[in-house]
């Protein structure tokens, strides 16, 4: 079958050309293929691409595609931006917030801030197209490449088929000049929710379908409201029995609408209907553009195991959750780093292959969580029936009155990263406290002298020691373990409050990924190396 | 803290009477209403999760 667009593309940013792979008389093969050029493949390929290995993207389209879609990145992606390069970038142009307001009808109900307290890098969250992130990740590879990298993105490559075979994988390509084969050692399918791949396998995607429409209308307008998130249900408006208002770069603003199961879609997506409810909300005289409308349902569903074989499944490919919340593109990215530094240490024969059953864990416990947090949210957003309802309101007219029922008001609980918990790999914790920076935990940020902690932190494996001296650098079965030592004076009252709490000194074992390994009072050399050994999927041995 | 299923108030009686008062003249689905909100601020007065879990399990 011939290739054709699926949707319309925003920025071409890698249009179709030849491989000599087309070319080649066997099939050409690659450590690394990833299919889908999206938020979770291009930080896949940068974060391999960076650390030596040569990455294949094959994308059906030429470039990003139309809409906003992801709108909200959260801190946690921003970090993990800002270790690939692009971080800096994307907190320029983006739109920063961390409060968010709920209403009903006109009545403010409940307020909340994301991130009240000071001393990290990057906001709780900022605002920001996904064309836009796309074509930071996309800027960034291209820079990687110019300092050796070797990441290859070919825009109009289709997979059509797999053959997934005990030491390798085939891979049939589409493209517009025809097909072509190539082999691939790993393949990561971050082909998104409908993924091909994970079709082409047979394999499964179960869940919960909500049944309620969401309209989202993107507008251009200039308009003073906050930078804030502002939710209302039931609004005075009437323009669904929710509305989401939220602000992005360049006076474009996404609007929420739900509407309903029983709609008629067609009708619904005309622009006057559409203009209609958008004037409804924002009063007369308010003047708008529409720039982008879908409407989507919720699901929340995940695939039963993210790694079968050679082939790694990540983000919306191996799990889908409901927007409210921030937990799809977040994830994927998340999704990524996870794998990227364990596929790393695989391929150059430093770990054994079953380090990769830790990604598939530690990522479907995340992704638990967050479909639970989505499924939640989405309970409380979208009664299921009447008691449920009486309940819904029950919660709206109390916060309205009362302090104690707003933590109850869920109009989505945002995306923060899972600490993995109850995992073999991690650990020990002889420090046993503070509980934010626990084994599992993603390490928290903290200014240190000029800068911030996570700067100093990742890529590798990092003994950080507070007011102790730790080995500048060292190896463990020829894992690179880099060491930073922090004395009493670069040791602030904040970096003390999350790292030692009542300790007088530590030791942190932190992962490439910047989770936290495993901790201790004192240096423990013993101690790091069996922790490494169990980390890479070497214990024991 | 465990649940408390003993007898733990000093008037059932008037509270009985209080909670029929209070659902007085309304319809039906007003009722629902102030029961469900009446659950959520005894809910918020005990507040632990595990007494409450095992609230729910004992009303059932």
């Amino acid at each position: 079958m011939t290739l054709q667009d699926r949707y319309p593309v925003a920025l071409r940013l890698y249009p179709y050309r030849r491989s000599g792979d087309q070319d080649a008389a066997t099939p050409v093969r690659h450590p690394v293929v990833i299919a889908g050029g999206g938020p979770t493949g291009l930080a896949a390929a940068l974060d391999l691409g960076r650390k030596g290995h040569r990455v294949v993207v094959l994308d059906d389209h030429e470039g990003v595609g139309l809409g906003s879609r992801a709108i909200c990145f959260s801190k946690r992606t921003l970090e993990i931006a800002h270790r690939l390069g692009p971080g800096p970038g994307m907190l320029e142009r983006g739109v920063i917030w961390q409060k968010g307001r709920v209403f009903r009808e006109r009545d403010e109900i409940y307020s909340f801030d994301l991130l009240p307290e000071e001393g990290h890098r990057y906001p709780a969250f900022i605002n920001l197209s996904q064309v836009q992130f796309e074509k930071f990740l996309f800027e960034a590879i291209e820079h990687a490449r110019g300092e050796g990298a070797e990441i290859e993105i070919r825009g109009g490559n289709r997979v059509d088929a797999i053959e997934a075979r005990l030491d390798d994988i085939g891979i049939e390509v589409m493209t517009p000049e025809g097909a072509y084969n190539l082999e691939a050692d790993w393949l990561i399918a971050c082909d998104g929710a409908r993924s091909p791949v994970r079709n082409m396998l047979g394999l499964g995607f179960k869940g919960r379908v909500f049944e309620d429409n969401f309209l989202i209308a993107d507008v251009r307008m200039t308009a003073d409201f906050p930078t804030e998130r502002w939710f209302w249900f039931e609004p005075w408006f009437r323009s669904g029995d929710s509305a989401l208002l939220h602000k992005q770069p360049d006076d474009i603003w996404r609007i929420d609408f739900q509407i309903g199961w029983d709609i008629d879609r067609e009708k619904e997506l005309k622009e006057e209907n559409i203009l209609a409810r958008v004037d409804a909300m924002l009063g007369e005289g308010v003047e708008y553009e529409l720039v982008w409308s879908s409407i989507y349902t919720f699901q929340c569903r995940r695939m039963e195991r993210f790694r079968h074989g050679r082939v790694l499944f990540a983000g919306d490919s191996a799990h889908q959750v409901s927007p409210y919340g921030a937990r799809g593109a977040n994830s994927g990215v998340q999704d990524a780093e996870n794998l990227a530094w364990k596929l790393d240490l695989v391929l150059r024969g430093l770990a054994p292959e079953t380090l990769l059953d830790s990604y598939d864990a530690e990522r479907v416990q995340a992704a638990d969580e967050n479909i639970l947090n989505s499924t939640r949210s989405t309970d409380f957003l979208t009664p299921k029936s009447e008691i449920s309802r009486a309940f819904r309101d029950a919660v709206l007219t109390l916060a309205a009155r009362h302090s104690f029922a707003r933590p109850l008001v869920n109009s989505g609980r945002l995306s923060v990263p899972c600490t993995y918990g109850g995992l073999p790999g991690f650990g020990p914790d002889r420090l046993g406290q503070p509980a934010r920076s626990r084994p599992g935990a993603p390490a928290p940020d903290a200014p240190v002298n000029d800068g911030y902690l996570l700067d100093l932190l990742g890529g590798e494996f990092t003994l950080l020691g507070l007011c102790l001296d730790v080995p500048e650098a060292s190896q463990v079965d020829g894992i690179s373990v880099a060491g930073l030592a922090l004395d009493d004076a670069s040791v602030g009252d904040t970096l003390r409050e999350r790292y030692l709490g009542e300790a007088p000194s530590a030791a942190y074992l932190v992962r490439p990924d910047q989770h936290v390994l495993a901790r201790w009072p004192e240096l423990d050399p013993d101690g790091v190396r069996t922790a490494i050994r169990n980390a890479v999927g070497k214990g024991g041995e | 803290m465990t649940l408390n299923l003993e007898p733990n108030m000093s008037d059932p009686d008037g509270f009985y009477e209080a909670l029929l008062k209070a659902h007085e003249g309304l319809s039906d689905r007003e009722s629902v209403e102030l029961n469900a909100r009446l659950v959520l601020v005894l809910a918020n007065q005990i507040g632990d999760p595990d007494t409450l879990a095992d609230a729910i399990e004992a009303a059932k």
